[in-house]
């Protein structure tokens, strides 16, 4: 395996694999003015969500965190923030600022549309030049951090696709790496074999705490046994019948030896390398975004009957093993595993096969979602809004 | 050709991984944990990526796949036939 790559070192040592210029908007009411900047400034991108507004406690706090990690992410260069009005946006602003990374923020109020897309089309303008002589160095393969999260799964996955993911994610372990893996209630059923995966039986008790706490939402809400929504119907069509079938398929993106060292609430950074469990949806472009807000910089996304999404700021590689996916949706996939249900491949070339494509993804390589277009930017709501 | 794989020895059921699988076919499974084959006969359509049952079983048994429970049977099972959401069903919800 190679041992180091070429990234993008930022100002709080952070190492990033992408070289954005990003005009986030702080709530749904700047996305128009986020769009009109990045429309004005080509090569930034906006990256307009519908929420931000009357939000207050736990889920506020979330918002926020995810706009400050999603702006703060090494792949992101600079970062302009439009905002309503000034107070929220130049929290999103400081918050930004604290990693380092040059940012500046506009509020609409008292200025209107088109003045504040006229400042901060100059501010990205800027950005851009600037970004554009940033050049790519040597770095380790331990200042790699890399998430995953399976989606649109079927039986291919639990048999092919996510034990290649785990077979790459014991090497990076072994090899320092930060690593994340997530989707709380998908784990029901497997629950206890993740629980045995903990490195002590404080990370234990935090773990089943995240997930006993899941389960009490489901069951509080709940009108069915969920086999519509949890497993999905794309997953149902793909042969998978029960939650458990699922979470063990599930499970086998964490490989055999991999250690749960520690826990993270949404959005939030590990604080040294290692696998961390964070809790997490399973719906796949939130659970993508939660990560690229916690400051991964690559992401191991497998898929059976085959999950379409990518993320502005994280690039997804698609892994699949399903052999009518690869045929069918091939413009989506960039690593065929389907050789392993075969006897085609063992499962350590598999698991070299996704590494030679993070290599190539890290060093510069656009995965199938980045050249499709696919950014999709899903923030996590934990309640309703004031 | 593998028709199928199944992730533990003791599993009572395995997954179907190429197109086509028609009743009376004879099917060769993969072990992936041990590398090695069974063989086991197939006396129903079985889609890709759906389970086939390699035992037969009653309402109320668990089935066992990745060598764990994995949920309830709900309605009969005859080895070889398709086991899906119409005789298996969750314990956890």
């Amino acid at each position: 395996m190679q041992k180091s790559f070429w990234g993008y070192r930022r100002e709080n040592g952070r190492v990033g694999v992408r070289n954005h210029v990003v005009i986030l908007p702080v709530d749904d009411l700047s996305n128009t003015a986020c769009e009109a900047v990045a429309h004005n400034v080509k090569g930034t991108m906006a990256i307009p969500h519908p929420y931000g507004r009357l939000q207050f406690g736990a889920d506020l706090d979330l918002h926020f965190r995810t706009l400050i990690g999603a702006g703060a992410n090494p792949n992101v260069a600079a970062v302009v923030v439009i905002g309503i009005e000034e107070g929220w946006t130049k929290k999103v602003v400081d918050g930004i600022a604290a990693a380092g990374k040059p940012v500046t923020g506009f509020g609409i109020e008292l200025h209107g549309d088109h003045d504040t897309i006229m400042r901060a089309s100059k501010a990205a303008k800027e950005y851009l030049q600037w970004a554009s002589e940033r050049q790519r160095v040597i770095c380790d393969l331990e200042d790699l951090w890399v998430s995953t999260k399976c989606g649109e799964s079927d039986t291919t996955s639990g048999c092919g696709a996510n034990p290649t993911v785990g077979d790459a994610f014991d090497k990076l372990y072994a090899a320092g790496c930060t690593l994340v893996f997530g989707e709380t209630t998908e784990l029901t059923g497997g629950e206890r074999i993740v629980a045995a995966r903990c490195r002590d039986d404080k990370v234990r008790a935090q773990f089943m705490a995240m997930f006993d706490r899941y389960q009490a939402v489901i069951e509080r809400h709940k009108t069915s046994d969920l086999s519509d929504s949890q497993p999905t119907k794309g997953n149902i069509a793909g042969g998978l019948t029960t939650i458990e079938e699922k979470a063990l398929g599930n499970i086998q993106k964490i490989g055999k030896k991999c250690v749960v060292d520690g826990v993270l609430d949404k959005a939030e950074a590990p604080t040294g390398p290692g696998l961390w469990f964070m809790d997490s949806s399973s719906a796949a472009a939130e659970m993508v975004t939660l990560c690229a807000a916690s400051g991964f910089v690559v992401h191991f996304f497998p898929t059976g009957q085959g999950n379409v999404i990518g993320n502005p700021i994280l690039p997804v590689i698609k892994i699949c093993a399903n052999p009518r996916t690869v045929r069918t949706m091939s413009e989506h996939i960039d690593v065929d595993t389907s050789g392993l249900l075969q006897r085609e491949l063992t499962m350590g070339a598999a698991g070299d096969k996704l590494l030679d494509m993070m290599f190539r993804t890290v060093n510069g390589r656009l995965t199938a979602a980045e050249a499709l277009g696919h950014r999709e930017f899903v923030l996590t709501r934990l309640y309703e809004s004031a | 050709m593998i028709h199928c794989v199944l992730h533990d020895p003791n599993d009572s059921v395995a997954v179907v991984v190429v197109e086509g699988v028609k009743a009376g076919t004879t099917l060769t499974g993969l072990v992936l944990d041990l590398d090695r084959t069974i063989t086991l006969p197939c006396v129903q359509d079985i889609p890709l990526g759906h389970k086939v049952a390699l035992k037969d079983m009653a309402a109320g048994d668990t089935v066992i796949e990745y060598g764990v429970d994995i949920g309830k049977v709900v309605q009969p099972i005859r080895t070889g036939q398709h086991a899906h959401v119409h005789n298996i069903k969750t314990k956890r919800w």
